[in-house]
């Protein structure tokens, strides 16, 4: 593995791998030195919380790192290339961690660059360390990956993370139940993906009925934003609010998970209950993204 | 009743066969055939002991590339290619759709990366009913009714 761009390039036997090594970091079973090394993190689109993650991550395993945020301090906005930008920085750095609105930009940077390329999330396209760290977190929690039912609520249309959750789990032998707005369904593409491979899918319109049966309920926030009209927000958001009286029911087993921020889709009651698990999730980046720098440089 | 060919026959060149019908204008516009000009004949919805109806484009004077070849097969998988020397055909074989495309799709995704730096694009193909073509980059999917080619 030189590079991490997309979970289409990574094998249920690397995701294991990664996990594996993520566990070993977590408990201090090993601690790779990432002190010789620099890296480049550069959010081309700002972005605080995985940002703040890949720089604790490096910090804490004594590396040292140099940021940009946004397009303003580089030489982008002078009209240079993102080629031209990318090629200079990596003179200086050991690796790079990126983020930029243009899709494809990562797999572009780690054709062109010698030195290795993470994708902190590329437009609407894949957001591979969240897709790791979203198993990570499922599999601390179940004790497994495989033969989990999972349902993935909110807007599932333009929510990169829940794309590249749903083909990370296509090798686990996974049920899922799907909840959205009409016009946030789950792409086509992501649908076809699931009927190719036999995977057991339901698009329900009522979280109620299904919440018994799950392991995992993963939310996403609906934008209010994507919405033409108004009302449509206004018959659809109370859909898709979990609140503590909802998880009545629910498996002892069970964790809801959520890639923040979250605004209202859980209630701050939820928080209280056994099954809240979001802020955990948040923390659980730090081991995984030391996991995937620490394969990249080969130090493990 | 004496046999009467519908297109005339060309002397050198390339006869791409068995088109789909109706498909013969986007095989020409495939190969950008209106800026040629060179002999050009295309027959529509012409009959088929094979295929029922089918489309035929004759070319003078044109030997199409591998590229140009597999484009054809991504709209009209059973088309057959024919090479003509001397009025003669020299060789004939059905064309295969390619696994990949190299640079001559256009990505239909105005945030893709292709469309804003220079790199040269490619897609995987996937047939099932129809035709689709994934992008490596932005990864996103389309029928291949929805791309266009350049060369």
């Amino acid at each position: 593995m030189k590079h991490f761009i997309s979970m289409r390039d990574i094998g249920k036997q690397e995701i294991l791998e990664l996990l594996a090594l993520a566990e070993k970091i977590e408990t201090g079973k090993i601690k790779p030195d990432l002190s010789p090394y620099l890296g480049a993190l550069l959010f081309f689109e700002p972005s605080t919380r995985t940002h703040f993650s890949f720089d604790t991550a490096i910090k804490k395993l004594n590396g040292k790192s140099f940021s940009i945020s946004g397009t303003g301090s580089t030489s982008v906005k002078k009209g240079e290339t993102l080629a031209d930008t990318l090629k200079t920085i990596s003179q200086y750095a050991d690796y790079i961690v990126m983020r930029h609105s243009i899709e494809g930009a990562a797999r572009f940077a780690s054709e062109i660059l010698e030195i290795p390329v993470i994708n902190a999330g590329d437009g609407t396209n894949q957001h591979p360390t969240q897709a790791m760290l979203d198993l990570y977190s499922i599999r601390k929690t179940q004790g497994t990956l495989e033969n989990l039912h999972i349902a993935l609520i909110g807007d599932l249309r333009l929510g990169r993370t829940v794309h590249s959750l749903v083909q990370a789990l296509h090798e686990f032998n996974p049920t899922f139940y799907f909840a959205a707005p009409r016009h946030l369904k789950m792409p086509a593409y992501i649908i076809d993906e699931l009927k190719e491979k036999n995977i057991p899918f339901y698009e329900v319109e009522d979280i109620k009925e299904i919440l018994p049966k799950l392991d995992i309920l993963y939310v996403t926030r609906i934008q209010k934003e994507r919405f033409a009209v108004l009302e449509d927000y206004e018959k659809v958001k109370d859909a898709y609010i979990i609140t503590a009286g909802l998880l009545e029911n629910v498996k002892p087993n069970f964790k809801v998970l959520h890639p923040l921020p979250r605004v209202n889709e859980i209630t701050t009651d939820v928080d209280k209950t056994p099954y809240a698990y979001y802020f955990q999730q948040a923390k659980n980046g730090v081991p995984v993204r030391q996991a995937i720098i620490t394969k990249l440089l080969q130090l493990a | 009743m004496k046999k009467q060919l519908i297109v005339d026959p060309i002397k050198n060149g390339t006869v791409i066969d068995h088109i789909a019908a109706g498909k013969s204008f986007a095989v020409a516009e495939i190969l950008n055939l209106k800026n040629l000009d060179n002999l050009l004949l295309i027959g529509m919805n012409l009959s088929s002991k094979k295929i029922g109806k089918k489309d035929i484009i004759k070319i003078e004077n044109k030997i199409l590339t591998e590229d140009e070849v597999n484009s054809i097969a991504l709209i009209s998988p059973d088309a057959t290619l024919v090479v003509i020397e001397n009025y003669e055909v020299i060789k004939k074989y059905k064309i295969k759709i390619p696994p990949k495309v190299h640079k001559h799709i256009v990505c239909p995704n105005s945030h893709c990366i292709t469309n804003i730096e220079e790199v040269e694009t490619e897609f995987d193909v996937m047939k099932k009913k129809k035709v689709e073509v994934r992008c490596k980059y932005c990864e996103k999917k389309y029928g291949i009714e929805q791309v266009k080619f350049k060369f």
